[in-house]
């Protein structure tokens, strides 16, 4: 029976170790993972991408529909060309899409808002691989206080 | 001054020796055929001995860190009224760092030195010897199974301390200093990742478990059978495995998250 005891001890150990990552997994780490299922993708040229990183969100109203997967300078007067993963979900973008550089906060993580476009019979959805031309790019502080200093010059 | 170098130069050939020791050991305790029958209640027997016994003081000591972590976080944060997010903070410097590293140095002192002391004094007590006179194979019937039991153990042990740390961490945080609740860990769940944070604690911690457990078993097997000899081994590698895992834990850092 002395063997049995470890075994059911040894047999329980094992199972608090299971339960525990199932805890971390399920409610410590987030399990909606956007870009896990079928993603395509949708490229954005900007002039300032300001503090946006690889693995920022990508959202809609708030609601996170993929993340930036890669940025890279692109074309002859290297623009920032952000490459963006969007959960298949939602594939009804029309081309008149914008999308924005925007802070959640004061200072906190910036993020890539996208700002759905009117659909009629005249425009087409956004395909895998299509780019969007209708950007703003992000608010760098230092240049909103320069503007802000000049426009307070000319008075 | 030559017998100055002369003592350098032992000292390199030693340590390198060893090194070589420790290696040829592990690898004719682990290669060779499985007897899974055989080694079967080994296993269980050390997985007790050296896992569930140290369930205790893993479970503990989770539980005050990660108090600790809300308390010294929320006094923190609060300053600039981002306490919201204590939810991230004590989880992911649990998952990535406390959580591995702590359980090691615990597994360390708790499980590493009595693996140590024991075989030490089976070595002082002949009783390896008497294996091998038997014909038992004393690597495969004595540090196999406790090399693997150690193996196991350590990233289960090491899950246990996060998951114990995070919920210590919502006790102080929410329950008592009035954290919101749902922005705990709505916050906590936007900024943990399964792959980046959780996989790769766990990585961690089993490269610390192989570390640990193969220092205390070598330490223990080539120690010198006498009472002096015991004490200095056990000694030696509760230092050797708590330096090997600060120092890897740098550089796994450096590597994962870099």
């Amino acid at each position: 029976m002395e063997s049995r005891n470890t075994q059911l001890a040894v047999g329980l150990f094992v199972i608090i170790g299971v339960l525990a990552l199932l805890f971390l997994g399920l409610q410590a780490a987030n399990t909606s993972v956007v870009t896990n299922g079928d993603t395509y993708k949708l490229y954005a040229k900007f002039d300032n991408i300001g503090g946006l990183k690889a693995r920022s969100p990508v959202k809609v109203g708030g609601v996170v529909v993929g993340r930036v997967s890669n940025i890279s300078l692109s074309g002859d007067y290297y623009e920032p060309l952000v490459e963006m993963t969007i959960s298949a979900e939602y594939n009804e973008f029309s081309d008149t899409t914008s999308v924005s550089i925007l802070t959640s906060g004061l200072l906190g993580e910036q993020y890539i808002g996208l700002n759905p476009g009117f659909i009629d019979d005249t425009v087409e959805m956004l395909k895998d691989g299509d780019q969007i031309y209708d950007t703003k790019s992000a608010l760098v502080l230092e240049d909103l206080i320069g503007q802000f200093l000049f426009s307070q010059g000319n008075d | 001054m030559l017998d100055r170098i002369a003592a350098l130069g032992r000292s390199v050939l030693d340590s390198i020796a060893g090194a070589g020791a420790a290696f040829f050991m592990l690898m004719r305790a682990l290669l060779g055929k499985p007897q899974l029958r055989k080694s079967w209640p080994l296993l269980m027997q050390q997985m007790y001995s050296v896992g569930v016994l140290s369930l205790v003081i893993i479970v503990v000591s989770g539980l005050f860190i990660g108090m600790v972590l809300g308390l010294q976080g929320y006094t923190i944060l609060v300053d600039f009224g981002a306490e919201q997010s204590l939810g991230p903070m004590v989880a992911l410097s649990l998952l990535r760092e406390l959580g591995p590293v702590v359980t090691a140095l615990l597994f360390a002192g708790r499980a590493g030195s009595s693996l140590t002391a024991e075989i030490g004094l089976m070595k002082a007590t002949e009783q390896l010897s008497s294996l091998e006179m038997m014909g038992v194979d004393p690597l495969r019937r004595v540090i196999s199974p406790r090399f693997w039991a150690g193996f196991y153990s350590m990233p289960i042990l090491a899950i246990v301390f996060s998951a114990v740390g995070i919920y210590g961490g919502y006790l102080v945080g929410v329950r008592w200093l009035g954290v919101d609740d749902g922005a705990f860990w709505s916050v906590m769940q936007s900024n943990v990742e399964w792959g980046q944070d959780i996989l790769n604690g766990i990585i961690k911690s089993l490269v610390f478990a192989f570390v640990v457990t193969w220092i205390a078993l070598h330490k223990g097997y080539s120690c010198t059978p006498t009472s002096v000899g015991i004490s200095r081994a056990t000694t030696s590698t509760v230092v050797t495995a708590s330096l090997a895992v600060l120092g890897l834990d740098f550089v796994l850092t450096a590597l994962m998250f870099g």
